[in-house]
Formats: structure tokens, sequence, C-alpha cells
């Protein structure tokens, strides 16, 4: 484990998210303290409804907190979106359908005024970190559900932010190709020591993935307990069948079920 | 019994019934020309039916070369029994005409259900035979009004036959090409870029503001409509008898539908996609020219699509309520005044030409920008 | 419902142009009127006597919807060959002229519709009439087919046919072309896995139209019938011009011969009525149908 000594990368203090809606308040987020260290990689788990996803969402400036305070690498979320502090991950691969595969790669960077040799150049690392190599005339509709993914990922590491803001970035695949895309973003992680706040309702993948699991419960959205995980960083796919794996993922049901029986 | 009748009817292939109703029509025709001055009408169009109704069968198995000259076969077959029809049939009566005419009927689409038949061909080879059916299909319409127009003698002042209008077309080349400059290229075209592209920057302005935009939308879905075209007499009162009042009624008749299809367009790009432009703190005028225009361009094509089509009917109709002495709608209403229907039917098919035209470098542009859009992909 | 104030507010907005443009466009006439006569106008004066002139270049909407009843219901009721005094509706009210393009309107559309229809279902289940006609009809959507229409009514007036039928005519193959498309399109709606459910039924073709295509068309064809009768008006309207035998283009055209701007806009709205009311009305049908096939909330 690495020492979170050092100032934390993201820090919330009783974070609340109240939505208006025309059946009343709908208590999004209620009370959320919480402190992620650089280079952790911290995974959000929870039914739906529970607001993991607005957490994520909160921490990357797309909603407003109603009450609490919450500081990305020491400024507020809107300085560091600014600043381009994370790149975001959604559910959906959401790549532009009239541009290549490297069209869709280079475009933040694009926005962001990167020279065009610059562009191509991190262009072609990214996509070879995500073993897309070979595919950057294709446009999004030719490549498969978990390449799209892939590419994805890879724009949302091209412009070197330090976080990594991942929401169910594998909900919509299967689990085969799942498996490998876990694979593929630890040894992403291992190698590129970004932090990484991924949401999952998977509890075999946030317990295979994280060096921390926050387990969330819904009505109001509140954290019920945050797991610090004793497996190594270097994981093989089959830590999964280790003692270890399965008490964590124990803790983490016996989490949930908690968090599912309060409300 | 009548169960039986019904497995027999359904079991027949359709094939029948188009042979066989071809075979009865020729019958006819050549029994009621029998003692007539003109057999060889009558035998031209039985020699067609046999050589269709084997070839039919013949089709079904081969291939190749084979096809190709069966297919010329059936439409020299054709051929000869319309020359037959329309040389010989002034002197025969109604009843051979009737039959031969079914029967010309009935042999186009035979040819036409053939060719629908026809394997697929992958690439241009498919395109071009797509394009063929509707082609003959066509053709043999034209032919039939020929035949029927000159065989049954139509007043020309009712329906002039498809040759006598090809000939109006090239011997008034310069008066069609005079209408179509003042009424297509001055009235229409320069009514439709001045609407289209007020309207597209309409919707700009319309799209930074929620509010507007709300209430913009249904009074503009409304005004679609409404018969815009009605504003034609006040357009030419204002503006006066020359293309400025037709640019006039074509900029207020492809204004709303532009500019509801492009707001629409505007708001088409997914939320997530726009977050994603948001994490990167993209300005409003990069996310505009990253994101939302590109995902707007299939409503904008639309819009265009629907503009250019409006746009030749409004500089049209617009010259009904009065012209200076040239453009379509003046010829068209003039020449119907003097019963000259020849000239007439030329002005709509040049009308029809630039408009399909119009419409199709829009299509075609479309599919050049937007091949990334479902409907575009995989033709 | 949400959409009410700003459509209020976008519509009363129109309107304040509206009476904005009034002055301008007509003050020149009545400055001219000024000099001729040798007196001078204040501006108060010069804006109430520009909403108010018997042929203004632009008139007022108030002086519109003047017009609009005076044509309609007193004209009806006191006029001289009004219906309250002679039983039969005035040549002089916007509700005879209107009636005669509603008729001819209603009756082509329901031709056109109907034709429509048929060919859809005939494009559907034989492939050379898809090959061969479904082309042209798509392709007669990009051509002004509206230029027949004067030649469509000379032509059938010399042959002896006039009055409703000809414009109908017209009205009905304006409605034709889009419900052909529309209905093709929704005939075909259903997707593949839905027609091989029918198979697995064993379900014959007249019971797969029934319960599968023509339910699932539903949505399309009311979308093409607000296109049809929209378009059937227009062609009917164009149709009117030609033989001046009453109606709302009749209108239209004879304002604009004798300049009476007034007649012209209330013709113009009594035509955007009938538009909005007609396409309202399949818009009503289609919602009351839809929910209770359980296609729409």
């Amino acid at each position: 484990m690495r020492d979170t000594v050092d100032a934390p990368v993201i820090q919330a203090q009783d974070l609340c998210l109240t939505f208006t809606t025309n059946d009343g308040p709908v208590h999004a987020l209620k009370d959320v303290t919480l402190s992620i260290g650089k280079g952790d990689f911290v995974s959000f788990i929870g039914p739906s409804g529970c607001g993991k996803t607005t957490l994520l969402r909160v921490i990357a400036d797309l909603e407003q907190p109603t009450a609490g305070t919450i500081t990305v690498n020491g400024m507020t979320p809107d300085a560091a979106r600014k600043a381009r502090a994370y790149g975001y991950v959604f559910q959906a691969a959401g790549l532009y359908p009239w541009r290549t595969i490297e069209g869709n790669v280079t475009l933040p960077l694009e926005i962001m005024g990167y020279s065009r040799e610059e562009r191509q150049r991190r262009a072609a690392r990214v996509l070879e970190l995500v073993e897309l190599k070979g595919f950057e005339r294709k446009f999004p509709w030719q490549l498969s559900g978990g390449m799209q993914q892939r590419a994805s990922i890879a724009r949302a590491l091209a412009f070197d932010a330090d976080i990594l803001l991942m929401d169910e970035p594998f909900g919509a695949l299967d689990e085969i190709v799942r498996d490998r895309l876990n694979e593929e973003v630890l040894k992403l992680w291992a190698r590129t020591e970004k932090t990484i706040c991924f949401v999952t309702h998977s509890i075999p993948e946030a317990v295979y993935l994280s060096t921390k699991i926050v387990v969330m419960s819904p009505r109001p959205g509140r954290i019920t307990d945050i797991i610090d995980s004793p497996l190594p960083r270097e994981r093989p796919l089959d830590i999964r069948d280790s003692p270890e794996f399965i008490d964590i993922a124990h803790r983490v049901r016996e989490g949930l079920r908690a968090g599912h029986i309060d409300a | 019994m009548i169960r039986l009748l019904a497995e027999v009817i359904t079991s027949m292939h359709a094939g029948f019934w188009q042979k066989g109703g071809m075979i009865v029509a020729l019958g006819y025709a050549l029994w009621r020309s029998y003692g007539g001055e003109q057999p060889l009408a009558a035998i031209l169009g039985v020699t067609a039916a046999i050589v269709l109704a084997t070839m039919h069968e013949t089709l079904r198995r081969r291939a190749g070369l084979a096809l190709a000259l069966n297919l010329t076969g059936i439409a020299l077959a054709l051929a000869l029994a319309g020359q037959g029809l329309v040389s010989a049939l002034p002197l025969a009566d109604t009843g051979t005409v009737a039959g031969l005419m079914v029967s010309i009927w009935l042999g186009g689409w035979m040819l036409v259900a053939m060719l629908a038949d026809l394997p697929r061909r992958p690439g241009l080879a498919g395109r071009l035979q797509g394009l063929l059916t509707p082609l003959v299909f066509g053709v043999t319409l034209i032919w039939l009004w020929e035949a029927a127009v000159r065989a049954l003698s139509v007043p020309r002042v009712i329906l002039p036959p498809p040759s006598m209008i090809g000939t109006r077309l090239v011997s008034a080349t310069d008066i069609l090409w005079v209408d179509l400059v003042q009424t297509f290229v001055k009235g229409a075209l320069s009514g439709f870029a001045i609407g289209c592209g007020a309207a597209i920057v309409f919707a700009l302005v319309v799209d930074r503001f929620g509010f507007l935009r709300r209430g913009l939308l249904p009074v503009g879905n409304f005004l679609a409509a409404l018969p815009i075209i009605g504003t034609a007499p006040i357009f030419v009162m204002w503006f006066g008898f020359d293309w400025p009042s037709k640019a006039a009624v074509v900029v207020a008749m492809v204004f709303f539908p532009m500019l509801v299809n492009t707001v629409q367009g505007l708001a088409a790009s997914e939320p997530m996609q726009r977050d994603l432009m948001r994490t990167w703190s993209a300005s409003w005028v990069q996310a505009l020219i990253f994101l939302r225009l590109p995902a707007a361009m299939p409503f904008i094509f639309n819009g265009l699509k629907i503009s250019a089509t409006l746009a030749l009917i409004g500089a049209i109709v617009a010259e009904f309520f009065g012209s200076p002495t040239r453009g379509m709608g003046f010829r068209i209403s003039t020449e119907v005044g003097r019963l000259q229907l020849d000239m007439v039917w030329a002005e709509i098919t040049m009308a029809a030409l630039a408009g399909s035209a119009f419409y199709g470098f829009w299509a075609l542009l479309e599919r050049r920008v937007t091949f990334w859009h479902p409907s575009q992909r995989g033709r | 419902m949400k959409s009410v104030l700003p459509v209020l507010t976008v519509t009363l907005t129109l309107i304040a142009l509206w009476y904005a443009a009034v002055v301008p466009m007509n003050a020149q006439w009545e400055r001219d009127q000024a000099t001729r006569g040798g007196y001078t106008l204040t501006n108060a004066e010069l804006i109430s006597r520009t909403m108010t002139q018997s042929r203004p270049r632009l008139p007022a909407p108030h002086q519109v919807v003047g017009e609009l009843w005076a044509s309609t219901w007193v004209e009806e009721r006191h006029g001289r060959r009004g219906w309250w005094n002679t039983g039969s509706l005035s040549n002089r009210s916007l509700v005879y002229h209107g009636w005669v393009t509603l008729s001819a309107t209603f009756l082509g559309f329901v031709i056109g519709t109907g034709l429509g229809v048929a060919l859809a279902v005939g494009i559907v289940y034989n492939r050379a009439m898809d090959a061969s006609v479904m082309p042209w009809a798509i392709a007669s959507q990009t051509i002004p087919i509206i230029a027949l229409a004067p030649m469509i009514i000379v032509v059938l007036n010399s042959v002896g046919i006039s009055g409703l039928l000809p414009k109908a005519v017209i009205a009905a193959y304006l409605s034709f072309f889009p419900v052909v498309v529309g209905m093709v399109k929704g005939l075909r709606a259903p997707d593949a896995m839905q027609l091989d459910q029918m198979k697995t039924w064993n379900a014959s073709g007249v019971q797969g139209f029934l319960k599968l295509r023509l339910p699932s068309s539903m949505p399309y064809f009311f979308a093409s019938m607000k296109i049809g009768i929209a378009a059937a008006l227009v062609g009917t309207i164009v149709g009117e011009l030609p033989v001046q035998q009453g109606g709302l283009g009749v209108r239209l055209l004879s304002g604009s011969y004798f300049g009476q701007t007034l007649q012209i806009w209330a013709a113009l709205f009594a035509a955007a009525i009938l538009a909005a009311t007609l396409v309202g009305v399949v818009g009503l049908i289609q919602r009351v149908t839809l929910r209770r096939m359980g296609l729409a909330p």
C-alpha cells in the first residue's frame, strides 16, 4: 500500500445534494465525507439511486452540491475542471460518429489547443496503451462495443489528467469483454499511476480493481462503509479465488445489505 | 369446393395471371382484327405473347448471357407490339386497341416483375439494376400514353402525346431556358438562400435562449403547417411583379421549416456528449463547432431538402398571382389559356427536372456530410 | 403545459412587431395625402391614421380581425344576400368561400388517402410494385407537381367536368404521395423479430397484416395524413385560381386584382384557420386512436 499522508486529491466534507422534483425533494447525497489519496483506485458501489454517479458528477463539476465542501486537487471542482484535472469516461462510449477513432481521441486536445504534431503523438501513445493501434482510421460504428469503450478511455487519457473518473464504463458490455477490460484498466493504472474513481454495481469488479471500496446506499444517498483493500497492487485474474478476495467481497455484500435494511 | 378453388388460386404463381391475361388480351385483339385490313399488329402481338410466355419459364433457370438475351427478346417483342399498335390502329376498332393496350401493359409489367425478381448484384451493377426497374416501368407508362393518345385520336388540347412534348422541349429551348432562369435561379434559388440562411442564423440565436426556444418551436411548427403560399398576392403587391416578390414568397415558405429543423438539430446531441464537452471546459463556440453543429447536420439537411421542394413550388405558384411575361408559372397559366398543352407539359417537365436536380444535389451532399448517420450507412 | 408562457410571449411579440411594422408601411400614403390636401399631420395623427386605412399596404391585426368578422357573421346575419335573409350562404362571405374550399379539400383528401393506402399495401406485398412504383412515388415528392394544377382544371373543364371534382382531383394527388410514402414506411415498421414471431404462430397473411403491420403503421399513417391534408388544402386553393367559381383561392386572387388588401388578408387568415383546424382535427383523432391502441400516453 502507498502512504496517503500527503494532501488528498479529492476531499469531500458533509456533502449534500438535494434535487427538487415535482414529487418533492430527493436527497441524492447526504452528509458524504470522503478523502481520496493520490494513486488510489476507489470504487463506488451500491444499488441504483444511491448517489454514486451523482457523487462522481459533483467531483466533475457536472452537478453543484447544495451543502458541504469538496475540493479536487485542492481547488474547487469548477477550477479543477477548467485546469483540466480529470478525464471522464461515461457508461456509453459516446464517441462522435462523424470522427475517426483518432479524430475522437484528438478532439479534447484540439479543444485545449494542442498543436497538430502533439495531438498525433499523444493519440498514437494512448491508442497503443489501450491496444487500438491500427484502428486510427476506422469510424466508431465500425468497431465492437468493447473497442469503442477502450477508445473512449484513450480519449480520457489523452490529455494527461492525473484523475480518471469512470462511471460504470463497462456496464453495457458482456462478462468476457468486461474481464479483459478490467485487467487492462489495472495495467493502465499501474503504468500511469493515476488516481481513479470508478462507479460500478458489480461486487467482484469493485473488489478486484480497488484499493478502496466505498459502499453506498439509497434514500438518502450516503456512504455506509469504506473498505481499504489489503490485496496487493499486482492482481492476476485468479486472485478472485483467494480467501482474502472472498472476505472483502463478503464485507461489501454485508455493507450493501445493511444499507438496504436501513432504507 | 370453395376451399379447393381458393387453394388452386393461391397456388398459382403471379406470372400465371400476367401470362394468361396477356394471351387472352392478344387473342381477343386477333379475333377482332381477323377480317380487318391490318392484321399485322395482332400477329406481332401474338408473337410477342408467345415469346414472353416461353421465356418467363426459361428465365427462372438460366443465368448470365441467356438472361440478357431473353430480356432483350422481351423488350424487342414489346417494341414490335407497340409499333404495330401505333402504326395500325387508327384503322382498327376500339376493341382491338383495348386488347393490344392491355397486352402491352401486361407485357411491360411482366418485364418489370422479372427484373424485380433478379438477384441483386453488389456494387455499381446493383445500383444500376435498381434504377432499371423503375425506368422500364416509366417507359412502359409513357409508351402506353403515346399509343393510347394516337390510337384513340385524343384531341391535343386534352392530352398531347409524349413525342409531341419531346419535340416542344427541343424546339422551344430558348423560351424554356429564359423561364427557368426567371423562376428557378432568380426566384427560387435566391429565396431559398436568403430564407435558409436567415433561419439557420436565427436558430443559433434562439438556441442560446431556452425560453425563446420553448416558445418558438410550437409557433414555428404551427406556422409551417399553414398555407403560407397564400401570402403570394401580398408579396406581389409589395415587391412588384418581377422576381423579388417570388423570392419573398419562397423566403416566407422555407423559413419556418428550416428554423424548426435547425433548432431541433441543435438540441439533438446527447446530454452525455454535452457533459463531456463540459469536462473538457470547452467554450460555447467550441462545443458548437465540434459537437452540436455536426450532430445537427441530419436535421439541417432534412430542412434543406424540404425547403428545396417548397422553393420551386412557391416560385411557380407566386407567378400565378402576377409576373412579368416570362417564368414557369406565367408560361403554364398563359399556355393553358391558349390550349397549347404541349408547351405546358414541356414546362412541367423542366420544372420536374429542375426540382429533382436541386433536391438530388442536397441529398448527395447530405450523403457526403452525414455519412456517419445510421440512415446513411451501409448504402 | 410548461411552454404556455413562452408560446404566449412569442405570439404577443409577433403581433407587436406586426403593429410596429404597420406605421412605416402605411405612412408614405398618409404623407402624400397630407401634401396633396395641404394639411400637416402630427405624429399621433399619422400613427392613428395608418391603422385605419381602407386599402393599407399592411393592415393592422385588428383590421384583419374586423374584416374576418364582417365577412362572416355580419355578412350572413345582416347582409342582403346573407343566410339570415335569403336562407342560403352569401357569395360575399368567407363562410361560403371557406365551405367551397373545405368540401373540395376534404373530398380530395379522402380519395387521395384511400388510394395512397391501397397503393402502399400493394407496394409492401408485391416486389415488382415496390421496385417499379416506389422510386417514382419518392421522386414525385421532389418535384413541384402543383404546377399541373391549372392544366388539370382547364382540361377537365373542357371535357365538361367542372365544379368540385377537378379541385378534388388536385387535392387528391397532392395528398396521395405523402400518404403512400408514409404508409409504406409504417407497414414496414415491424422488425424482423416481430415478423418471425407471427410466423411461429403460423399466422396467415391477412392476420399478419391486421394484427401486426396495420397497427404498427398507425403513427406513420397519422403523421402522413397531417402532411396530406395540409397539402390537399394548398392544392385546392391553387386549383381555384384558373377557373373562378368561388373558394378562398378566388378571394385571394380577386383581392389582388382590385387591390383589396383587407380581403386578401382575411382570406389568408381564413385559409390558415382552416388549415390549423384540419390538421388539429387529424391530430385529435391521432391522439385518441393511439391512446386507445396504447401507442401514446
